[in-house]
């Protein structure tokens, strides 16, 4: 196992640190296939006679495990090394994929549970963490470009999964057509496409683990030299969660991921049911389809765009744009949706943009306010916020449209006490914000804030 | 490629392979994306 370590990955003189994102993008693209999983929805209902509930939990325990394993081993992942980190992450996704397979060709379905959610989803945690803190170590002076360009990855993974999955049914099964809605997917060319893409994921990640690198000088975290926050705080992690700054910033991501559960969950019904007269609508379902298909371009390019922008006008007033914008569009999107294609469009995008960059965001802020000592571990702890999102955003959203009926069969006017809602949603997490202050000093590090105060004066003298 | 690599620079072709491996792929998710939410406009 010493190849994996971290110390075997410092890399050596002149070693590009435009290796780093490919290598992490090599990871989050794997991983991001989560969000495509509804490709699968209807021939797995079919696959093992079940309800759409059933099915719909194989995600969300997926996402629950991504949240958990993240809190968990984040300080393992911290310790190890990027390559360890990914390599286990390769394993668990494959693996999860493979049990999953098995659990589709004989027909049971607690085998999908435990592969595809439970050990898949901590490959989920593992992978999403690994390259962030690394990430962040190579790039000090642009931490949101960096982090931005990985985690766009995982949006951008979706992408790629749903067309894929949909040519290797067709591939293992003649009669799938993937453009009919109502199309399903045979148990044997299930199984084989579950098959297809775990071997091909696992090659796909073990490539990142190979081309990763940390750098020179940080083989050992006792002697590393480590970036601090921006009142020169360097905060371990178990320290981190003690402080007012960790909660608030979880409060944050835990409001911005809720509200843009709310429109992601229902964006193809919405869009319909905001433009129904007389029962009929007038967004056609391939129309509703292409909405749902821009929301993801949205929700990829957030993160890369609004993240970058970060490095130049700072984490806080990012969020600012994210939580304060935001609310705005959503209320416009309540009151004045309806009024044109156009304008319900635009808002959906603003606002899913913005849902997409408080993720990749995220990790800088954590840097600015806790320093790289860390950060991954912390990032880790903080996933629990999305996780949390993902349970209570569906549940707000769906708990508020079934008192008045169903979505596909409404009109904007039952949407308005959900998205309502969310407005209040981001009005918490604007406050919330808008409290975050510099770490105390309390809470920093002793050691490592010795040894760096120790360098400070050299590297002045250098 | 050893680990704590004594060569003192790194080669652009891997760079660029690096770069094209995952390129590529995000490429044909983008496209095929474009091509689904052009229904939006058209549908």
């Amino acid at each position: 196992m010493s190849r994996l370590d971290k110390s075997a990955i410092v890399a050596g003189p002149g070693y590009s640190r435009w290796l780093i994102p490919p290598a992490a993008l090599a990871v989050h693209l794997s991983i991001g296939q989560v969000y495509a999983f509804s490709v699968f929805k209807n021939s797995l209902v079919e696959s093992f006679d079940t309800s759409l509930t059933a099915i719909g939990w194989v995600f969300s325990l997926a996402i629950v495990m991504l949240g958990l394993s993240a809190a968990v081993l984040g300080t393992w992942v911290e310790r190890s090394g990027p390559r360890k980190a990914m390599v286990v992450a390769a394993l668990c996704w494959g693996t999860g994929f493979l049990v999953g397979s098995a659990g589709i060709a004989t027909g049971q379905l607690w085998l999908l549970y435990l592969g595809y959610g439970v050990i898949g989803g901590i490959g989920l945690g593992i992978g999403y963490i690994s390259p962030v803190s690394t990430l962040i170590k190579w790039f000090p002076d642009r931490p949101g470009l960096a982090t931005g360009m990985a985690i766009m990855g995982f949006g951008g993974g979706a992408l790629i999964a749903s067309p894929l999955s949909n040519r290797l049914m067709a591939l293992y099964d003649a009669d799938f057509v993937s453009t009919e809605p109502t199309a399903v997917a045979s148990s044997s060319a299930l199984a084989q496409t579950f098959l297809t893409l775990g071997i091909v994921y696992t090659v796909f990640m073990l490539i990142g683990a190979t081309l990763v690198r940390v750098p020179p000088g940080h083989g050992d975290d006792a002697t590393a030299e480590h970036s601090p926050g921006t009142n020169g705080a360097l905060v371990r992690a178990s320290r981190a969660i003690r402080t007012p700054q960790f909660w608030f910033l979880w409060v944050v991501l835990f409001c911005n991921v809720t509200a843009g559960i709310g429109i992601l969950e229902q964006a193809a019904p919405m869009i319909q049911d905001f433009f129904r007269e007389n029962g009929d609508s007038t967004v056609s379902a391939a129309a509703a389809g292409g909405f749902v298909g821009v929301l993801s371009l949205a929700n990829m390019l957030g993160r890369f765009v609004w993240s970058s922008l970060s490095d130049r006008i700072g984490r806080k007033p990012t969020y600012v744009m994210y939580l304060g914008v935001g609310l705005v569009m959503y209320l416009l999107l309540a009151l004045f949706g309806d009024s044109s294609t156009v304008v319900f469009v635009a808002l959906a995008v603003v606002i899913i943009s913005y849902y997409g960059g408080g993720f990749a965001t995220v990790p800088a802020y954590l840097k600015d306010l806790f320093g790289t000592l860390e950060v991954g571990a912390i990032h880790g702890r903080l996933l629990t916020a999305w996780a949390a999102a993902g349970v209570a955003g569906p549940l707000i959203v769906n708990g508020i449209l079934d008192t008045v009926g169903e979505p596909g069969n409404l009109v904007a006017a039952d949407y308005r006490p959900a998205l309502l809602t969310m407005v209040g949603v981001l009005a918490v997490g604007f406050v919330a914000n808008l409290l975050i202050r510099p770490v105390d000093e309390s809470h920093f590090d002793d050691h490592a804030h010795a040894a760096h105060e120790d360098r400070a004066p050299e590297e002045a003298v250098r | 490629m050893s680990t704590n690599d004594d060569h003192t620079t790194t080669s652009p072709a891997l760079v660029a392979g690096a770069w094209a491996l995952v390129g590529l792929p995000l490429a044909y998710g983008l496209w095929q994306t474009l091509v689904k939410a052009s229904a939006l406009f058209t549908g």
